[in-house]
């Protein structure tokens, strides 16, 4: 996902720390490789990705070239592995810095994450590298928990969060489940020309 | 009271609808329903008004479309007053590789079980086509439809959503 700068969002909720522990993207312990990103109407994009073993070699490496390739794409606050040509159930996301964000859980990824709950709706809009010339008004929960596991160690988390980080995950968790912004805009004239790139 | 239909259509330029709408403010027109966009870049507005007459309003658009950048239309319409919805509110979300069709194949299934669109807009960005329209179903074929739906993209290499519309949204 691409943050936009308009557009209301401004939730107030506190969320809590929940689940990363200690994690970072370091404790990958490999390097990530920057891949390039596929656009729509790229069939992998609309596939639903498989569930991944959150241990093995080849999800350590696809998690540390997401963030890899999310860190030099600016703009960039989350990226799934759809959109590095892969279809599996893993996405990194980072909003620290975005002024819509309020509670901020850093740099992540997670594997096969789900949503267990999403509260209080709000529109906003949103972009998202693989439709560069778009962006969309969607309405999504500004109250979210997710469920997930960490890439490397495998362990099970539980986040609570809110505001731009909780659309961000929303996001992501729909690329995974072969679903773009696209299909989730509010109306016929709920999509525009993009104007700006961030 | 006259109820007229405009469209005009043509190269874009800043102050088209200042024109278009101060000719009818003169006329004493009284602009109703009207939408203004961009297509391709090309300028579209499509506009109701109520009083003068048609032969009035014509001539006095036509200076505005004298150089041949402009397309100005005006027809007279019946008052139909305001259709009652035919049913349930939803939007589908179509989108893929840009090809012929897509447009008629969709909303004929839209149509066939008994759906009323009531607002569409299309982009092509790329390589990338996206349709967008508002639909009223009848209540009850909503999960049908979806079924019919997927089936036609299926066969246009396309992707489908049907989704209730969210009265309260934006």
């Amino acid at each position: 996902m691409t943050g936009e700068r308009s557009g209301a969002d401004a939730g107030r909720e506190v969320g809590t720390y929940a689940g990363l522990g200690d994690w970072t993207p370091e404790s990958l312990a490999v390097p990530g490789e920057v891949r390039p990103v596929v656009s729509a109407p790229h069939p992998v994009l609309s596939r639903a990705g498989g569930e991944v073993d959150p241990t093995a070699g080849e999800t350590v490496r696809l998690a540390a070239d997401l963030v890899a390739t999310m860190r030099v794409s600016p703009g960039c606050v989350g990226l799934a592995a759809p959109q590095i040509g892969v279809g599996a159930r893993v996405f990194a996301v980072d909003v620290t810095g975005h002024p819509k964000a309020v509670t901020v859980h850093g740099t992540f990824v997670l594997c096969n994450a789900r949503v267990v709950e999403a509260t209080r709706w709000k529109p906003g809009r949103e972009g998202c590298m693989s439709v560069p010339d778009l962006t969309g008004d969607v309405k999504r929960a500004s109250r979210l928990v997710v469920e997930g596991d960490l890439p490397g160690t495998g362990e099970a988390v539980r986040l609570v969060t809110d505001g731009f980080e909780a659309r961000a995950l929303q996001h992501e968790i729909d690329h995974c489940a072969g679903l773009l912004f696209l299909d989730r805009v509010a109306g016929a004239h709920a999509v525009y020309q993009r104007k700006v790139y961030l | 009271m006259n109820e007229l239909a405009i469209t005009v259509i043509g190269r874009d330029r800043p102050g088209i609808v200042a024109d278009v709408a101060e000719v009818l403010a003169r006329l004493g027109a009284n602009l109703t329903d009207s939408t203004m966009t961009r297509l391709r870049g090309h300028f579209a507005m499509t506009l109701i008004c109520t009083g003068p007459a048609t032969a009035e309003v014509e001539a006095a658009l036509a200076p505005l479309a004298a150089e041949g950048q402009l397309l100005a239309t005006v027809r007279a319409v019946t008052p139909d007053g305001e259709v009652p919805p035919a049913g349930e509110p939803y939007v589908m979300a179509v989108h893929g590789s840009d090809r012929m069709g897509i447009v008629a194949a969709m909303t004929r299934v839209l149509v066939d079980a008994g759906g009323n669109v009531t607002d569409l807009s299309t982009r092509l960005a790329g390589s990338l086509y996206v349709v967008l329209a508002e639909v009223e179903l009848p209540p009850g074929v909503a999960d049908t439809l979806t079924d019919r739906l997927h089936r036609t993209a299926t066969e246009l290499g396309v992707e489908v959503t049907l989704r209730p519309a969210d009265p309260d949204l934006l």
